[in-house]
């Protein structure tokens, strides 16, 4: 009798310590089917998408400095890119430069009069094998999987390795606080801060609302962007029929900034 | 044993009782005065939507968190839109997201931010439109 009560007192005990066991593992599954969705994100339903972005300049259609002041201060009034005088301090993300400067390895003292005077568009080449992102201590510039070289600003400690990474001059460093001459501040766009550098964004933020980038808006069809990737693109069309140079090919950067000279 | 003798008993009470006085002046001094929690002041928009991306308990313990994941998303990831919990899609933006319904930043964040004594330098980037106008 002493035998056989302690043996069912064991079985009970351990039948409940079971079912004591078993019930968060119900709860679990029970609540795995409710309504409530776990929060999401995407894209958005306009977004612009490439394998490779990239922009041919046709500098057969522009003149004068006049005809590119359009496109550079479109750029950079909805960046909010400050305007400072003083050359050191100075903030660009499109500028122009001489044939001799930009293509400074391509250039010779007989040089057509056209070319030898012309102002030539100049901004971030967004390269195949960017410089500025192997330099970057913090990865806080970075390429994006349609080619894009971006900057994320919140990351950026502002040691300026990129600067002297890239071979084209493209990035500014912000030496001042950017606000005070910031003339008017486009109110959907962020500035910057003192201590960051900043660059041509390919306009990012207007891809991802299905817009093509300010500057070849405004260009009267003097700049073309398009994916390199897609054979029936207009950057690609324009690329097999016609003659186009990039700026310092020898160092094998592989800019995405292609020039019709 | 022998009785010990205290010397200069008076003086040393006496400046314990002053250094314990010293000690705890901050305390007594703001005794009864704790700063009460503020009330933030929504915006008409704010109160009419009647919930934010998320519920409001949500938002108030890990809104912070909740911007750094969108910020790493928009930046990083090229991803802009927020779906919620309920399926209701949002631009993720600092600026143009929730502050059109939080108008009145320094009624909102600003308010509780100084409360706790956190500096946040999203606004030394991101744009309030009213400081800048």
């Amino acid at each position: 009798m002493e035998e056989s009560s302690r043996r069912t007192f064991l079985k009970l005990a351990g039948f409940s310590a079971l079912g004591l066991g078993a019930k968060p593992v119900l709860d679990a599954f029970a609540s795995s089917g409710g309504v409530q969705s776990k929060p999401m994100v995407m894209k958005g339903e306009k977004a612009l998408q490439a394998k490779r972005w990239a922009l041919v300049i046709d500098t057969r259609k522009f003149k004068s400095e006049k005809d590119l002041e359009p496109m550079i201060e479109v750029c950079h009034k909805i960046h909010n890119v400050p305007k400072l005088e003083n050359k050191r301090h100075e903030i660009k993300w499109l500028w122009t430069e001489e044939f001799k400067h930009i293509f400074s390895s391509q250039t010779h003292d007989f040089l057509d009069e056209r070319v030898k005077d012309l102002p030539f568009l100049t901004l971030c080449n967004h390269c195949e094998k960017p410089a500025c992102v192997r330099a970057c201590p913090t990865k806080a510039t970075f390429k994006r999987a349609d080619g894009i070289v971006l900057m994320d600003f919140h990351r950026c400690i502002g040691c300026r390795f990129c600067m002297a990474a890239c071979p084209y001059g493209s990035r500014s460093f912000n030496f001042r606080d950017p606000r005070p001459f910031i003339k008017e501040t486009n109110l959907k766009f962020p500035t910057r801060m003192k201590g960051v550098v900043e660059k041509c964004n390919f306009c990012a933020e207007r891809l991802a609302v299905g817009k093509i980038p300010a500057c070849v808006e405004v260009s009267k069809g003097a700049l073309a962007f398009g994916d390199l990737g897609d054979s029936k693109s207009k950057v690609r069309e324009l690329l097999s029929s016609n003659f186009t140079i990039r700026r310092k090919p020898a160092l094998g950067a592989g800019p995405s900034v292609f020039y019709i000279v | 044993m022998p009785k010990k003798k205290m010397y200069d008993r008076g003086k040393v009470f006496a400046g314990l009782a002053v250094f314990v006085v010293l000690l705890i002046f901050p305390f007594l001094l703001n005794l009864g005065k704790a700063a009460p929690a503020p009330e933030l002041k929504l915006s008409d928009k704010a109160k009419a939507a009647k919930e934010c991306v998320e519920s409001k308990a949500y938002m108030t313990a890990n809104h912070m968190q909740l911007l750094n994941e969108w910020r790493e998303t928009v930046v990083r990831n090229a991803q802009r839109v927020y779906v919620n919990s309920s399926g209701k899609k949002f631009e993720m933006s600092l600026s143009n997201t929730c502050l059109d319904c939080h108008t009145e930043k320094a009624e909102f964040c600003d308010k509780c931010h100084n409360y706790a004594a956190v500096t946040p330098y999203c606004w030394d980037c991101h744009v309030d439109p009213k400081e800048t106008m």
